[in-house]
């Protein structure tokens, strides 16, 4: 029995039938710390219980493709022997109880995953939702959160090069902190987490051990949010960015001198995840001595030191013979090293406490005997279209304009990023604020281009082609810069899959994105899935955040959002109509945007991409939340010009103005330029002159009728919405 | 270049060195003595014992900085950039502390700096009132302490991203051979990031 007189399994979270099959699979009545981890192992958040069988459906092989999903993170070649490492992962739960520590051990965790491969970390993004900005609490799990996010990425030095943020009332009770990171390696020098060599030691490096993080997978990850959150407080973790640049600087060093022969991360679930994966995954055994772990505090119960989730810890596998070098290297770091057991082969996991055996789990019934959960199929009725005679038209289009520039999700995040170091380690080409982050490869003349994205009012209308948009939104960003997408990772935030629509709205976006990232070639190489984001306010909306990762062969001629010069000509490259539905101009979740044709996406991209390469565009830019005004109006304030166009009317100006759901890019050129730029169009995607970069004002004609804004109200409504929107 | 636990910018600063056509290597924090033929110093930025009690404060107890006040009162020179100018003026090697950004938060931003004393090697030749463009990325940069004490080399241009006295966003010792800034040279040394305004602090080094 538990402390709460419950059964102890209970207590843990888990469920009868899983303990029954405990008991089943070992033949015997588990001891309190083997079912302490069992409990974590087979938690959503480690065994993707419900989602494992759903993920099959992704692409996840390609030309590029060095090491795919399974590992701490996926690696892609970029040429020359060098290899990009990246993956996006959760930290909602954390942060909706405690923003700072929650988003700053969030950073931390998905660093470790980076070095855990033997990368060097050189980029930082983060996705981020919260609920509006008028709420007291959103405020202060906004701020705090940036700010953990900025304590611990500026700390450990690595540039933060995008992001995204929305703001919503489904998000007010269950924030998202998603954390991206980008590292790269040389090939050969990849580090697999699978333990092997019988008799190899099993060495613990970094922090000691306390009793922070307790049941974080378990209490927290896997469960709804709810009124006794703060009591959950002890399960959070507590981040210490010094130590984890020391651990960062002293796994490459160690990876560097050939000293290792497998790492893995910390994270959740502490040591039993790190060893069993490490074990399952070399197909051997791993006997730990408890005894040896070095404790922060005296006390712990064997169950605790093995699934404490303390940060800044990694677990190597080293041969004895390096044992000693290995402890000497991290003693020059000051950090300690500690040989806490062996190889073995067994295929068990064992841990010695006091002399005497508290464990003794074959690793595979860890990893892979969760009893997988059915996730159930409930399709919500298909959405109609906004019927646009319900939705009253403006009299005054620029007080619709401004109005929407000073929407928070549409308004300028400079709040956010100006906390973040963007620029460390000097390789930082294009900054926060534009489509997608650019980044130098270390070495080369060659750069990489990320961003994130989610389309998440779309997922939650039609999953399908939502999970279609969020990726193709994404691609579009990173082809804006010229890079070609080459790769993603995603992190699956839902609500309760066993609740409502959200089981078929997750099975439905995961379809959609693995149709888009199929058609435009970019295989998953790594993710990470969220479930029960979930308060008794409701779900969230069904929010699978797509990081692609772009390739630029030559770094000079990465392209900006930003238009450069006065009678450049503009140019609207792309397909599609702008459609009120489930735009930030109409406000609310509602209607049936239009669904991506992957074709043309593909096409588009490869327009962008070549003509990057061929140095014809002086500034692309994405058209998206807010549509094509404001869109327009970034690019003016970006650059500091103004900009005389003229657009079809459609519909209807209003919509024309601030519609969305189509593919479009607003891109810039020399005059003399502009043919070149038309011939690259191909199937289905055109390419038209709207106006050129002129004075000090941004004017839209429709239809005889022009709309006329000076770029500096633009810019004072559009940079002081969040700011102001957080003083009150 | 010195490195200590949780410098982050010695890589950026060393690539800054040799594009100048310096031969720059690094010290271990628990080194006791430059090496014989160190010409000059670099303390890059970062957060060295990760700001621990204060920024700077920790690094400039380690052995590691006797040696370069030696080198120093021999006239040698000495650059800090960022939390290095914090280690100096910890040290004593300038004077002033640097405090707490007046908005309490850490800001990273591109910026004009302007040269206010031209009579320093450290601004390659420009005249009073030119230029620089380089980042500021700070959460303790606001320079506070009698600007009498010391030659005031580089202001911030327009308005004052952290509340320091006079503007001031770096300066030198009487001497003109030891100089701390808050700004970042080093990643204003490559024109695909915008700026190579930051050359003219690591080319002085060489002279």
């Amino acid at each position: 029995m538990g402390d709460s007189g419950k059964p102890l399994f209970e207590e843990l979270g888990l469920l009868e039938t899983e303990y029954e099959r405990v008991v089943s699979l070992m033949g015997r009545t588990p001891t309190d710390p083997e079912l302490v981890m069992f409990s974590l192992m087979w938690s959503e958040h480690c065994s993707y219980k419900h989602s494992k069988p759903l993920l099959k459906g992704f692409p996840t092989t390609g030309t590029r493709v060095v090491m795919g999903p399974g590992e701490n993170a996926g690696a892609v070649d970029v040429g020359d022997g060098l290899a990009i490492v990246f993956k996006v992962e959760s930290h909602n739960h954390p942060s909706a109880v405690e923003p700072f520590e929650g988003a700053a051990t969030g950073v931390g965790g998905i660093v470790r995953d980076i070095i855990a491969v033997g990368a060097k970390p050189i980029a930082l993004l983060d996705s981020l939702r919260f609920g509006p900005l008028t709420s007291q609490r959103s405020r202060f799990l906004f701020r705090r959160a940036v700010n953990g996010i900025g304590h611990y990425g500026n700390c450990i030095g690595i540039p933060n090069v995008g992001g995204e943020v929305q703001f919503d009332d489904r998000y007010e009770d269950a924030c998202l902190v998603n954390a991206m990171c980008v590292g790269i390696v040389p090939q050969e020098r990849i580090l697999s987490c699978a333990a092997k060599g019988i008799g190899n030691r099993l060495v613990l490096i970094g922090n000691r051990t306390g009793r922070d993080g307790i049941g974080g997978a378990s209490v927290l990850a896997s469960a709804e949010m709810g009124d006794d959150d703060a009591d959950k407080r002890p399960s959070v973790q507590v981040g210490d960015p010094f130590t984890e640049r020391k651990l960062i600087d002293l796994c490459l060093a160690m990876s560097e001198a050939g000293l290792l022969v497998a790492l893995q991360d910390l994270g959740a679930a502490g040591l039993t995840s790190a060893a069993s994966e490490m074990a399952s995954r070399g197909g051997v055994g791993l006997a730990i001595d408890l005894d040896r772990v070095p404790l922060r505090e005296e006390g712990l119960a064997p169950g605790e030191v093995l699934v404490s989730e303390s940060q800044e810890r990694m677990l190597a596998i080293v041969e004895p013979g390096t044992l000693a070098a290995v402890v000497e290297m991290a003693a020059r770091y000051e950090l300690d090293a500690t040989d806490i057991g062996e190889v073995t082969d067994t295929g068990e996991l064992e841990a010695l406490w006091r002399g005497e055996e508290v464990v003794r789990i074959p690793s595979l019934y860890l990893t892979d005997d969760v009893p997988f959960a059915d996730v159930p199929q409930n399709p919500a009725p298909p959405p109609t279209p906004v019927d646009l005679a319900d939705v009253a038209e403006p009299d005054d289009l620029a007080a619709a304009w401004l109005s929407i520039m000073g929407d928070p999700n549409v308004a300028s995040k400079r709040w956010i990023f100006e906390q973040y170091d963007q620029l460390v380690g000097a390789g930082t080409i294009r900054r926060p604020g534009g489509d997608a982050g650019v980044v130098r490869i270390p070495g080369t003349d060659r750069a990489i281009a990320v961003t994130l994205d989610c389309a998440e009012w779309h997922c939650e209308l039609d999953p399908r082609a939502g999970g279609q948009a969020s990726v193709c939104e994404a691609a579009r960003n990173v082809a804006c810069t010229g890079a070609l997408p080459i790769a993603a990772t995603d992190c699956l935030n839902f609500a309760n899959p066993e609740k409502g629509h959200t089981g078929w709205r997750l099975v439905q976006s995961i379809a959609g994105m693995a149709e888009a990232l199929t058609a435009i070639d970019a295989p998953i190489v790594s993710g990470n899935v969220s479930l029960y984001n979930e308060s008794p306010r409701g779900p969230i909306f069904p929010t699978p955040v797509v990081g692609i990762v772009g390739l630029l062969e030559d770094a000079s001629k990465s392209v900006g959002s930003a238009f450069h010069r006065h009678g450049d000509q503009i140019l609207l490259i792309g397909y599609g109509e702008p459609r009120i539905d489930a735009s930030r101009y109409l406000g609310r979740c509602e209607g049936l945007p239009p669904a991506p044709d992957l074709g043309r996406e593909a096409a588009l991209i490869t327009l962008l991409v070549s003509a990057a390469d061929k140095g014809l565009l002086a500034s692309a830019h994405d058209v998206s939340e807010g549509g094509f005004a404001v869109a327009l109006a970034e690019s003016c304030i970006n650059g500091g010009v103004g900009a005389d166009v003229t657009i079809p009317k459609g519909r209807r100006a209003d919509e024309a103005m601030f519609g969305e759901g189509s593919a479009r890019i607003i891109a810039s050129c020399r005059p003399d330029d502009v043919a070149a730029v038309q011939g690259l169009a191909g199937r289905g995607i055109t390419v038209q002159i709207i106006g050129e970069v002129a004075g000090d004002d941004v004017m839209i004609t429709i239809a005889g009728s022009t709309t006329q804004v000076a770029v500096a109200d633009l810019a004072r409504v559009w940079e002081g919405s969040i700011p102001q929107a957080l003083e009150a | 270049m010195l490195r200590f636990p949780g410098t982050l910018d010695h890589e950026s600063a060393a690539t800054a060195v040799r594009a100048v056509g310096g031969d720059p290597f690094f010290t271990h924090h628990t080194d006791t003595e430059l090496p014989g033929d160190t010409h000059a110093v670099v303390i890059p930025g970062g957060f060295s014992y990760g700001d621990h009690l204060r920024p700077g404060a920790l690094a400039s107890r380690t052995p590691i900085m006797s040696a370069v006040k030696r080198h120093a009162d021999e006239g040698g020179r000495v650059l800090g950039i960022c939390n290095g100018f914090q280690i100096l003026c910890e040290s004593a090697m300038l004077p002033g502390v640097l405090r707490p950004n007046a908005s309490l938060s850490f800001i990273c931003r591109q910026g004009d700096l302007e040269v206010a004393d031209a009579g320093t090697p450290w601004t390659g030749g420009r005249l009073v009132g030119e230029r620089l463009s380089v980042p500021f990325k700070h959460h303790d940069g606001a320079w506070f302490g009698d600007p009498g004490e010391s030659r005031v080399v580089l202001r911030y241009r327009g308005e004052n991203p952290n509340g320091s006295v006079d503007k001031i966003a770096g300066i030198s010792n009487l001497a003109g051979n030891v100089m701390g800034l808050m700004p970042h040279p080093e990643e204003a040394c490559d024109p695909l990031l915008g700026s190579v305004d930051g050359r003219a602090l690591f080319a002085a080094l060489l002279a």
